[in-house]
């Protein structure tokens, strides 16, 4: 029983890292964007094969706006096959995932494209006119968009398949129970 | 290929790590010789592996070998060749690799410093050594993998961060890790001691040469990061009191502490748990700096990418933590019986206090550094702490250190009579005092100006003081003057040498004052032609340029400055990365004892029929990096033997 409380001098740092645990729950990515809950500004891109691509012929569907480019490594290079996977696995189901190609060279591009096997539709936004309606500040920047062509969630950094189908889960049952 | 072959010797050396610790602490433990040898041929092995990764990964990088994932990060077909070499440290994985071979290089030199003649504390230092080796390289197999291949191989990589290619960030990071992992041997020791309950004076015999070295170390690299700070980032200021930066700033402070009360347990026999625990605290914080840095968990420009690698170092943190103070706790009776304090005026007791102040600095700092996330965690509130606060709190304690700097190494042990107190300090004070009136009457205003004059040139006087009666005593038994001066020097190196880090301390408080006090600056956008005055200089625009270089492209002013005759041209730019989304500016300036001036372009018309410039004279700022270059050489001259024979 004896001096017993001389095993409290460990706990003294417990609280420190308590709190240095808490800062994981945290994420520096969490910025609010204005954007959110608004009408998508819409646009009239051609893809990079040069057919036109307009986001108005999408509305009704779940859309899933990516900003990319090739030079953006190592994020746009993880979140490619992400975005490939969960494009063939939902379209049939409503959702469309367009790629936005940001201040690139169309060589590089298509490189891209070929190297990830890409299927979904890529417009390029060769002015930046696009990115700036959207206020992308860094790429990859991802907008999730509802049936009604409102903006529901902005994601900054890469898309992992988590985030991609527990949105996109979200905004296909919110749709199917109006 | 490259990437596997990384990867597999990472692998053995984790692996031999893990054998060669539980091999020295069985070998403590059972006393057997041979199990010891050979925990110390496995830590040759690592270390033999650790500079074979770090020797592949500069090839890797030198070759553009984009098939490894941190290559293409990190480097791109314009990097330079010199950058592709600081390059390999310049992002979380090659820095955890960097750490990981000083580490394995410290412990091979612990092991041929004290193989022989340190036989309790030394297979217990080895076994933690290898410990947190073994951590380290856990962290660069699972969390942090340098060694990871990239698929498909990108035709190019993205490059280094552009801020990084400068040559202070060769330098930087090695002094700074040096620092860091420098005070793993001390901790090393200290466990060991905590261990085997030898908690008397051999493990800081042991360690106060190892314990000077990363303290240099650890100086240099927060100088270099000052200057890189200043010449570099382009606001004119050397030190933000950033979480990173007061993430090595805090080692630093609770490091200093400890040389300090190192020199009382030897001398009186007190603070033995005091020192023990500084040390943990001194190892706690530089982990803590590395989690900072790394976690992600503290937003900061230095900050490197987060993942899972945050949470490794939270708990090992934590395993450090609570090991060391268990241990305090388990060895808590033998901690008593110590000396105890005589008087309040005397050395002892100007030390405490010294300890006392550095400890309290560290923790405003962390406090500080921690405060954002306290906040968000209690009331959910974002808040930022800034500068002010970190000034406010910390300018009145240096003061006080700086204070007693002059006071400690010249009162007496025990009890200081007022006699001893009149023949030290009546001169320096008076010429402090006279300071402060020479200052009042050159028209400096401001209180604490006035107040850092008063203590430097107190303190400055207490050396000159001491200094000169030792030169003289050794002139009345007929040595010659310059023989004198150098045999101080020489014999009693570490009163001598610590003199020359206080002097650099005293050089680095004018310039810290200077700059604060008298720096002027001001913002201005000029048409070609036009001229802008500053401080009695005047700028003039002389027009853009435009620059295509190897992996970027840059704008460059031409701004002739004069203050009655033609000084020069400076030419401050504005870079654009490909790579990066806002262009990165390159500071002009033109350094001077009085005072430096400094030019940040700022935005300016495609056509360079105008620019807007950020105008700097800043005042006394050399005289910081005068000042860091006398405490690095102190430091270095107290890291030599000493010597006791006659010269």
């Amino acid at each position: 029983m004896k001096r017993l409380w001389r095993w409290l001098i460990p706990l003294a740092a417990v609280p420190v890292l308590v709190l240095l645990a808490y800062g994981f729950r945290l994420s520096p990515r969490d910025i609010p964007s204005p954007l959110v809950g608004r009408p998508a500004p819409g646009f009239a891109l051609a893809t990079l094969e040069g057919a036109p691509l307009e986001l108005a012929t999408h509305r009704g569907k779940v859309v899933v706006l990516n900003f990319w480019a090739s030079w953006c490594y190592p994020a746009c290079y993880e979140e490619a096959p992400v975005l490939e996977r969960n494009w063939r696995g939902y379209r049939e189901r409503g959702v469309v995932v367009v790629g936005v190609d940001v201040q690139d060279k169309r060589e590089a591009a298509l490189k891209f494209v070929g190297d990830f096997g890409l299927t979904f539709p890529v417009a390029q936004d060769l002015k930046g006119t696009v990115s700036v309606d959207y206020g992308v500040y860094g790429v990859p920047e991802t907008f999730f968009l509802d049936r009604q062509g409102r903006i529901r969630v902005k994601h900054v950094g890469a898309v992992t398949d988590d985030v991609f189908r527990t949105t996109v889960d979200r905004l296909l049952a919110e749709a199917a129970s109006p | 290929m490259t990437a596997d072959l990384g990867y597999g010797m990472t692998l053995i050396a984790l692996g031999l790590a893990v054998y060669g610790g539980v091999a020295a602490g069985a070998g403590a433990r059972t006393g057997r010789l041979a199990l010891i040898e050979s925990a110390q041929h496995a830590a040759l092995g690592v270390f033999v592996l650790v500079t074979s990764c770090f020797a592949l990964l500069t090839y890797a990088f030198l070759t553009f070998d984009f098939s490894v994932r941190y290559v293409a990060t990190n480097t791109n077909l314009g990097t330079p060749f010199y950058y592709r070499i600081t390059g390999v440290w310049g992002a979380l994985e090659g820095s955890i690799i960097l750490w990981s071979w000083m580490l394995a290089l410290y412990t091979i030199i612990l092991i041929v410093r004290h193989r022989v003649g340190a036989r309790e504390l030394y297979p217990w230092a080895l076994a933690t050594m290898l410990g947190i080796l073994a951590f380290f390289l856990l962290v660069m197999t699972v969390a942090a993998p340098p060694f990871q291949r990239q698929a498909p191989v990108p035709a190019d990589g993205r490059g280094l961060n552009p801020l990084l290619e400068d040559t202070g960030m060769i330098t930087h990071p090695v002094a700074l890790y040096l620092g860091f992992t420098g005070f793993t041997v001390p901790f090393a020791f200290a466990m060991a001691a905590l261990i085997t309950g030898r908690i008397g004076d051999t493990w800081l015999v042991l360690t106060r040469r190892w314990t000077i070295v990363a303290w240099y170390f650890l100086s240099l690299g927060l100088l270099i990061g000052g200057w890189w700070s200043y010449h570099v980032l382009g606001w004119g200021g050397y030190w933000a009191w950033d979480p990173v930066e007061n993430a090595a700033f805090m080692p630093w402070l609770t490091g200093t502490a400890f040389l300090h009360s190192v020199m009382i347990q030897e001398r009186r026999r007190m603070l033995r748990l005091w020192n023990i625990s500084l040390v943990i605290l001194t190892f706690g914080l530089t982990l803590f700096g590395t989690f900072l840095t790394r976690s992600g968990v503290i937003a900061s420009v230095h900050a490197f990418t987060q993942g899972s690698i945050g949470i490794l170092f939270l708990g090992f943190l934590a395993l450090v933590l609570l090991t060391a103070l268990g241990l305090v706790a388990w060895r808590w009776e033998t901690f008593r019986s110590e000396g105890e304090l005589d008087s309040v005026v005397s050395r002892e007791s100007a030390f405490l206090l010294n300890n006392v102040l550095l400890v309290a600095a560290a923790f405003t700092v962390f406090f500080g550094t921690v405060f954002p996330l306290l906040s968000e965690a209690v009331r959910g509130v974002k808040v930022s702490v800034g500068a002010p606060f970190f000034n406010q709190v910390n300018i009145p304690l240096f003061l006080s250190l700086v204070f007693l700097m002059g006071v400690g190494p010249l009162i007496a042990w025990r009890r200081a009579s007022l006699d001893n107190l009149k023949r030290n300090f009546l001169w320096p004070v008076a010429l402090g005092i006279a300071a402060a009136a020479a200052a009042f009457a050159l028209g400096v205003r401001s209180l604490l100006a006035a107040l850092t004059c008063a203590t430097t040139v107190f303190v400055a006087a207490t050396i000159a003081v001491d200094f000169t009666r030792a030169t003289r005593a050794r002139l009345r038994v007929g040595e010659s003057l310059l023989p004198a001066m150098g045999g101080l020097m020489l014999r009693h190196n570490r009163r001598y040498r610590g003199f020359v880090v206080h002097l650099g301390i005293l050089i680095i408080a004018l310039g810290v004052m200077g700059s604060h006090a008298w720096s002027v600056q001001t913002e201005t956008t000029l048409h070609r032609g036009e001229t802008a005055e500053l401080a009695g200089y005047r700028f003039r625009f002389d027009g853009l340029t435009a620059v295509e270089e190897s992996n970027h492209f840059k704008v460059v002013g031409a701004f002739t400055v004069s203050n009655g005759r033609v000084l020069g041209v400076l030419r401050p730019a504005k870079k654009f990365y490909p790579q990066e989304q806002a262009p990165i500016a390159y500071v002009d300036y033109r350094l001077g004892l009085r005072e430096d001036l400094y030019l940040v372009l700022g935005d300016f018309a495609r056509d360079g029929s105008q620019a807007t410039i950020k105008l700097q004279v800043n005042r006394l700022v050399s005289w910081i990096w005068i000042g860091g270059v006398v405490l690095t050489l102190g430091a270095l001259l107290a890291i030599l033997p000493e010597r006791h024979k006659s010269v």
